[in-house]
């Protein structure tokens, strides 16, 4: 479904990302692990075409994207929920997820879409009013996903959705991750640095040092491997 | 004490205030979104006004007459400054966008005056005459020595202009993508905004506001020239910072503020002094509430 080859990024004179090659499935949830400044953010950016690479291919359902703009991407149906939720703060709750369905125009279908989210995070439906500044954290979070959500995704890139959380609402978060994927089909690219949690709930996994790939291989395997463990899970 | 000479000088300083809010509001919306002081939003202003000239000029020549030159020479104006509006963008500051801040805002001094002196060579350096496109309307007459027609046309038509950029910019799709854009760029372009096509709305919508505040203070003053712009500008660009810079009922209520202290102290001081007392006014708001009167109110939980 989502292909990437030999991708090189660069923020100025600065290599990101040293030519990346990874590949999403139709109906997978695939993470991507690694420590801070990794290159896990810029590869999602890359993807989403707001910092686009300076050579390689990015390859959705086989056509190359990297040269379209962002908007084009969100159109494909690759949306992304970003590192730090980037909540519009001053917009309500309501507002937010009137944002993620931006590009569509099926009202009656959107309106089907608010309850599906209202229904999965309860907790937004009480708070549709509010300013979307004065969430909590956990709250945030909920708002980022349900505002992909509104986009109809085919492909759903979470950055760090677990980051700077209660174990709780983590759990809940990843809970809530594991049934969209299976309930709507929707395949699921998932950027962490909460390792373990991430590689029990996907089905594959990359490993990403100083923006390469390093490492990749089935979820399960990984969790059993020696040097992920030492390096990323901390046992 | 005079009430008469009150309601007078009230009504001038709401004049003032409402022609000040048009053009501040364009800084303000500019400001919002991509944080550039676009100072030749001012020329903007004055291109909408010698537009107007022209068009009326020519519209008389045709036989029209009255109300109809001044929506036609109004419409026509915006027009042309939207047109000014989006290439400035195009030209003077997407190539710079991402540059460090200060190449923008030398950028925008030198369309600013790029754009005057292209007006003085093909226009003149001399103040013309301009026709007064705002008829007295028989109505006004018990109370025309207080509040005269040309007032009550300003005062209506600049409500009507910011309750229409209300409706805009609260319920509508672009208005949507608007505020999205000025709270976060790059979250906007991951919900399918066209952020470029946001810019250029938005300089459109300034350009237009500052077109009508051309003809209004054209048809009300009675004589333009290349230079009208820049005083308007540097009050405006004033009222904006007074309101808080990037909030758009600030940038209303600042040049409401702006407009009554001016008039009031023209009228009950000199008027050789209004404009010590209008960047006094800026100073002492600055010292007591450096984001403006309406500065950030919302905070962000992180």
């Amino acid at each position: 479904m989502l292909e990437l080859k030999n991708v090189q990024t660069y923020y100025g004179n600065i290599q990101a990302l040293k030519g990346i090659n990874m590949e999403v499935r139709e109906g997978e949830i695939v993470t991507l692990i690694g420590a801070n400044g990794a290159g896990k953010t810029t590869t999602l950016m890359t993807i989403s075409g707001v910092v686009p690479p300076k050579s390689g291919e990015v390859l959705f359902e086989g056509t190359p994207i990297q040269k379209l703009s962002s908007e084009k991407i969100v159109k494909k149906g690759l949306i992304q929920a970003p590192e730090g939720r980037r909540i519009f703060p001053n917009m309500s709750v309501m507002e937010n997820l009137e944002m993620g369905a931006f590009l569509r125009n099926d009202k009656i279908i959107i309106k089907q879409d608010f309850d599906y989210v209202f229904d999965l995070f309860p907790r937004l439906a009480e708070r549709r009013a509010q300013l979307g500044g004065t969430l909590s954290g956990g709250e945030q979070q909920m708002l980022a996903i349900s505002r992909a959500l509104m986009a109809r995704p085919r492909l759903l890139l979470l950055d760090e959705p677990s980051l700077g959380l209660a174990p709780i609402i983590i759990t809940q978060i990843f809970e809530i991750i594991r049934k969209i994927n299976k309930e709507s089909n929707t395949t699921v690219f998932l950027v962490e640095q909460n390792a373990n949690q991430a590689l029990k709930l996907a089905h594959r996994g990359y490993v990403m040092e100083n923006g390469a790939i390093t490492l990749t291989d089935t979820a399960a395997n990984l969790l059993a491997n020696e040097a992920v463990k030492s390096a990323y899970l901390g046992i | 004490m005079d009430w008469a000479y009150f309601v007078e000088l009230l009504c001038s300083g709401l004049v003032r205030g409402s022609i000040y809010a048009l053009i501040a509001l364009g800084y303000t919306m500019v400001y919002g979104i991509i944080q550039l002081i676009n100072f030749a939003h001012g020329e903007i202003y004055m291109i909408g006004a010698f537009v107007a000239l022209i068009v009326s000029g020519a519209l008389t020549i045709y036989g029209f007459s009255g109300v109809s030159i001044l929506v036609l020479a109004a419409l026509i104006a915006a027009v042309y400054a939207a047109a000014y509006g989006i290439t400035l963008e195009r030209i003077a500051y997407r190539p710079l966008r991402g540059a460090p801040r200060l190449s923008p805002l030398i950028s925008a001094i030198g369309a600013s005056l790029f754009l005057q002196n292209y007006v003085l060579l093909a226009q003149t350096p001399d103040f013309l005459p301009f026709p007064a496109l705002i008829p007295d309307f028989e109505f006004m007459e018990p109370i025309a020595h207080i509040v005269g027609s040309p007032e009550l046309v300003i005062l209506v038509v600049t409500t009507l202009t910011m309750i229409g950029l209300t409706v805009l910019i609260k319920h509508t799709k672009i208005g949507k993508a608007m505020r999205a854009t000025q709270q976060d760029m790059i979250m906007a372009r991951l919900t399918g905004v066209n952020v470029d096509r946001v810019i250029s709305v938005t300089f459109v919508i300034g350009s237009v506001l500052a077109a009508i505040g051309g003809v209004l203070v054209g048809s009300y003053i009675g004589q333009i020239n290349f230079y009208i712009g820049f005083m308007v500008g540097v009050k405006a660009f004033t009222a904006a910072v007074l309101g808080g810079i990037g909030n758009i009922p600030g940038a209303v209520i600042g040049a409401l503020v702006l407009g009554l202290t001016e008039a009031f102290a023209a009228g009950y001081v000199s008027s050789a002094y209004e404009d010590v007392f209008a960047f006094g006014l800026l100073v002492l708001i600055l010292i007591v509430r450096p984001a403006g009167i309406l500065g950030k109110a919302v905070k962000q939980k992180v």
